[in-house]
């Protein structure tokens, strides 16, 4: 058995910076965890105190059962895939591999056939002599990998590793990840900044902001019930829009219409509220049936821009709004600039991204009949950022 | 004449210059140990008679009666040592200044580099008396501390110059791979900081190999006289006749391990040994 248990378990730097604070995650025996969240959210310096490689400053961790807090790396029986892979570079792909083992007093022919059957693993049999230095950066990354995998660890915990690789090479080590970690149902602990990484590789997600968990779940959790703010603009791309809203008197005023509060936000009281809305749950009213348009909100939208990438059609459009404040989402707004292009265009007017059936005949500059699927509203506490739906 | 050409002219000019600055005296040093004692005052510089007489008068009457072979073994042993202890502390301190945290840190740094600058001229005096009292005194010990003493900062410096190069990813990488702190240390940090520990070991060799001013103070006798002391007590065949050919070739025959141990050393001292560690 294997799992890895931190129960409140803190990291404070000795200049005082709290990177973890009192994190309690369960991961179970063969499981694939990943730890996501912006640069600088903690989940970094998690993983490495999982490894050992920093000190706990409060809590337990328990692998396997034991508390290992006092343990060093070499006792805790697990292995590391690090983001800039650190190969040794004075040894061969096959010395690199078998180091682990080589330390461990490992028969030889043993550890030969070990790093080999990685190898093969890994289509890396015709490198095994071959240098670091004369390895491509996927070759590298999939050598990092096999120093990972020869030694049937515990866990593997990878920090970021496919970050270093261009885009085409990284969906394919994705895949390879996946597949391997399928094969040997060992349990993994994944860091990665990439929330689409995060969303096809894992089979929970715990996504982190400033040092503290904000929810831990499925892929489709948290895509589909986001606890707060943080994690419904974090998970998903292009990312959820949000638009201010006021309940009044069971009825909901949106920038885009009103509605019929319903169960959205029971138990409330009138007052602002924060809503949500994926792209996704907009399309063209002359694509959607009038049956679908019996639960929703149709509105007129000038359209700012359009892009299509053939399957998909990205229409952005702006409505009247002051905006909507949070803490939680300043930290997004670097993300979302970059998978936009722009958060806000003018002052007064909050930019809305819909994903439109590619048959949609919408244009730049024109005004569109637009519907927006109110069923799939998410409503927040414009001060705390949490989710009305979960109390 | 472009102007290409001409800062390429005047370039080999200036190195040419300098070549013959350096080298001159060197040709002239071994053009003066193959002349026959006879023939040193010809005042030409390209021999017009060889001969190797000069050498064998240094390694005339074996290891006993030689004035040379003891002080060579001497130089040879009290350098090597020295080499050896140096770079094993060194690398150990070192290590410790670029990887770790620790109180003092600086003041260990500063106060290497004030003792590396301290003129060895005023050590000499009391080292003399504290060496005849302690029994130090015409040792090979009583040559190594003092070269200890001084080449040990600029071994330390040299070093953690080149451990700082290296990722510390590499370390943690051993450790989780299940190696201890000193194996980490022994299979993948020394390993990549060879060509720092051979810089150094080259310059903390030269540095004993030619010393003359501990060499001649703290030592009476060939039984720890190291070369550069024993040729100032070379004496000529006859009282009469000075001994400038065989101090020209002691000169040359001790310019030859210093040349060796750099080409040999040179070779390893490969430049991007990391590359391929890390990406970027």
């Amino acid at each position: 058995m294997s799992e890895i248990v931190l129960d409140r378990v803190s990291k404070v730097f000795p200049d005082g910076f709290e990177a973890v604070k009192e994190m309690d995650l369960d991961i179970a025996d063969g499981e694939f965890m990943i730890l996501v969240g912006p640069s600088g959210c903690g989940k970094s310096t998690a993983l490495r105190m999982i490894a050992g490689l920093e000190d706990i400053s409060a809590g337990e961790l328990k692998i396997g059962g034991d508390v290992v807090n006092d343990k060093a790396p070499k006792d805790r029986d697990i292995a590391m895939v690090f983001q800039n892979y650190a190969l040794y570079p004075h040894m061969t792909v096959r010395e690199n591999m078998g180091f682990a083992l080589k330390l461990a007093r490992v028969d030889k022919a043993e550890i030969n056939k070990k790093v080999e059957q990685a190898a093969a693993t890994l289509d890396l049999t015709q490198h095994l002599d071959r240098r670091p230095v004369n390895l491509s950066g996927g070759q590298r990354q999939r050598v990092a990998m096999g120093r990972a995998i020869v030694r049937d660890p515990k866990a593997f915990l990878m920090d970021e590793p496919l970050s270093n690789l261009d885009a085409k090479l990284r969906v394919q080590m994705r895949t390879e990840v996946a597949r391997l970690q399928s094969q040997l149902e060992t349990t993994m602990v994944y860091v990665t900044h990439d929330q689409t990484e995060a969303m096809t590789l894992g089979d929970r997600v715990a996504v982190m902001r400033a040092g503290a968990l904000q929810q831990v779940g499925t892929p489709a959790e948290l895509y589909d019930t986001p606890k707060n703010l943080f994690v419904a603009g974090f998970i998903g791309s292009p990312a959820m829009n949000f638009m201010p809203a006021e309940l009044s008197g069971g009825r909901l005023k949106l920038p885009i219409g009103e509605i019929d509060a319903g169960d959205l936000a029971a138990g409330r009281g009138d007052g602002k509220v924060v809503a949500g809305l994926r792209p996704e749950n907009f399309e063209d009213t002359a694509v959607v049936g009038d049956l679908k348009q019996e639960r929703g909100v149709v509105f007129e939208a000038e359209i700012d821009l359009v892009e299509s990438l053939g399957s998909d059609l990205f229409a952005y459009f702006h409505v009247q709004s002051e905006g909507v404040q949070s803490d939680q989402l300043a930290d997004l707004v670097e993300d979302r600039l970059d998978e936009t292009g722009a958060a806000n265009i003018r002052e007064g007017e909050e930019q809305v991204v819909a994903r439109l059936d590619p048959t949609s005949e919408v244009k730049r500059g024109g005004r569109t009949e637009l519907w927006a699927d109110t069923a799939k509203l998410h409503l927040f506490d414009p001060e705390s950022g949490e989710s009305l739906r979960n109390g | 004449m472009g102007r290409g050409s001409r800062d390429y002219a005047l370039w080999s000019i200036g190195i040419a210059l300098v070549l013959v600055f350096a080298l001159l005296p060197v040709l002239w040093l071994i053009s003066l140990s193959l002349k026959p004692p006879a023939a040193i005052t010809d005042q030409s510089f390209i021999p017009t008679e060889f001969s190797l007489d000069n050498y064998k008068s240094l390694f005339e009457g074996g290891i006993d009666d030689s004035p040379f072979i003891k002080p060579l073994i001497n130089s040879i042993g009290i350098a090597l040592i020295t080499t050896v202890i140096s770079i094993t502390l060194a690398s150990f301190a070192a290590y410790a200044i670029a990887r770790l945290e620790f109180p003092g840190k600086r003041l260990i740094l500063a106060g290497a580099l004030a003792i590396a600058m301290f003129p060895p001229i005023s050590t000499v005096g009391p080292l003399f008396d504290m060496w005849r009292s302690l029994g130090l005194y015409d040792t090979w010990l009583g040559l190594i501390i003092p070269y200890l003493t001084f080449s040990l900062p600029l071994a330390i410096y040299v070093l953690v110059a080149f451990f700082r190069e290296i990722p510390w990813d590499l370390e943690q990488a051993a450790q989780v791979d299940g190696a201890t702190p000193s194996q980490a240390f022994r299979k993948v940090i020394l390993p990549l900081a060879a060509p720092g520990v051979f810089t150094a070991a080259i310059l903390v060799f030269i540095f004993a190999w030619n010393d003359f001013l501990f060499a001649i103070s703290l030592t009476s006798s060939d039984a720890s006289r190291t070369v550069p002391a024993a040729l100032a007590f070379f004496t000529g065949e006859s009282s009469f006749t000075q001994p400038t050919g065989s101090i020209a070739a002691a000169a040359v025959v001790v310019t030859v391990p210093i040349i060796v141990f750099v080409l040999f050393f040179q070779r390893r001292i490969v430049s991007g040994l990391t590359a391929g560690a890390v990406k970027g």
